[in-house]
């Protein structure tokens, strides 16, 4: 039944696709042609869309896929985004409880401390995968438009293009967080203005 | 207790309206609504971040549940999921379709490489606020960097890095950190 495979395929993909932003996306490329929801030209709208609504990818993905491949849109689109939050409420809260349990634990203590430099590594990379999209744009061959890592060794010899609009913009919100402690939301909206105006 | 929950629910709409480009695009608006109220202090933000990135799952509904259930249990993380998903799910059942049209319109576009550049700083910023409290020694130090490279250079997948640092973490801290106490020890 379309609905219990909706949910299954988003628990499966809730439960592989980790390590962050776009690393999901060629698992759902995989199961979208092995199930036949959507053709290749919608999964890159969606991809792309999705950058452009609130929420992770996975989400808006399931949501958008569930609606479409189901008769009943609306309960595919629910079966779907369960589906995909699932494994992290049941996975959590398991960690959760072990955290409360073993915090005080040496061991237990000695590996956090060893996760929390490589988190704040993994968040630089992100700034990184957020800045190659908006301030510096590296050509990238069209080949590797599937490919969704942030970063090649060749493309570092390509040309190296940086917007002046966007960076223009960086700087602006940079000034406002730090000077005039802007909320984060604030934030968010005016960089949308400043991109009308700027880029 | 109802008020609670709705409170919780309204700050992760807000967080899951917000946040474009992904999990990690949350982080400083995590860190901005649950700091401030008080409901994770500042030095336990980055071990709810670690964990989230480090268990499998969307980074986002990841670091909703943590953050919500340490609240109140399973009926905040609740609320807090609900919050955070909700917005996706209205947008794309509600306007997916416009926005397909829409998407390539100039000023569209304009504004979305405005918003990733703003996110771009906002992110940088919570990673340096966050490093400031992380990076205590050159061992961190050597981590992070690490991991940044191998991620970025070598396409390393994430969870690798994270199991290398939970490994290293222990060799590191119980059997480095202790010698060199114990070689230290005859000195005073």
């Amino acid at each position: 039944m379309i609905y219990w495979e909706l949910f299954s395929t988003f628990f499966k993909l809730g439960l592989f696709g980790f390590g962050g932003g776009y690393a999901i996306v060629p698992l759902m490329e995989f199961e979208i042609s092995a199930h036949g929801w959507l053709d290749m030209a919608d999964f890159a709208n969606i991809v792309s869309v999705s950058q452009m609504t609130p929420g992770p990818i996975a989400i808006n993905a399931a949501t958008y896929i569930g609606y479409h491949a189901a008769p009943f849109g609306f309960l595919g689109a629910l079966c779907a985004t369960f589906g995909v939050v699932l494994p992290s409420f049941i996975l959590i809260i398991a960690i959760a409880n072990i955290f409360n349990k073993f915090n005080q634990h040496p061991v237990f203590q000695s590996i956090l401390k060893g996760i929390r430099p490589v988190t704040i590594g993994l968040i630089a990379s992100a700034v990184w995968f957020f800045a190659t999209i908006s301030i510096i744009t590296l050509k990238i061959s069209t080949a590797a438009i599937s490919r969704w890592s942030t970063f090649w060794w060749y493309s570092f010899f390509e040309k190296i293009h940086i917007s002046p609009g966007a960076l223009l913009i960086a700087i602006i919100i940079f000034v406002l967080i730090q000077k005039a402690k802007i909320h984060p939301i604030l934030a968010v909206v005016m960089s949308a203005v400043f991109g009308i105006l700027l880029i | 207790m109802l008020r609670q929950l709705w409170e919780i629910f309204i700050a992760f709409f807000k967080i899951g309206a917000f946040t474009f480009g992904g999990g990690y695009a949350m982080l400083p608006l995590i860190e901005k609504e649950v700091t401030d109220r008080g409901w994770v202090k500042k030095e336990d933000i980055v071990d709810v971040f670690a964990i989230s990135q480090s268990v499998p799952g969307v980074i986002a509904v990841n670091s909703s549940v943590f953050i919500g259930y340490r609240i109140g249990g399973l009926p905040t993380a609740i609320a807090a999921v609900l919050g955070v998903v909700l917005p996706s799910f209205i947008v794309i059942l509600g306007i997916a379709t416009i926005l397909v049209t829409v998407k390539d319109n100039l000023y569209v576009q304009k504004a979305f490489v405005g918003i990733r550049a703003g996110v771009t700083v906002m992110i940088a910023l919570a990673a340096y606020k966050l490093g400031k409290s992380v990076l205590i020694n050159k061992f961190a130090y050597i981590l992070a960097i690490g991991a940044l490279i191998f991620v970025l250079f070598f396409d390393i997948h994430p969870i690798v890095v994270i199991i290398v640092g939970a490994i290293l973490g222990p060799v590191y801290y119980l059997f480095f950190a202790k010698s060199k106490v114990k070689n230290q020890g005859g000195k005073s």
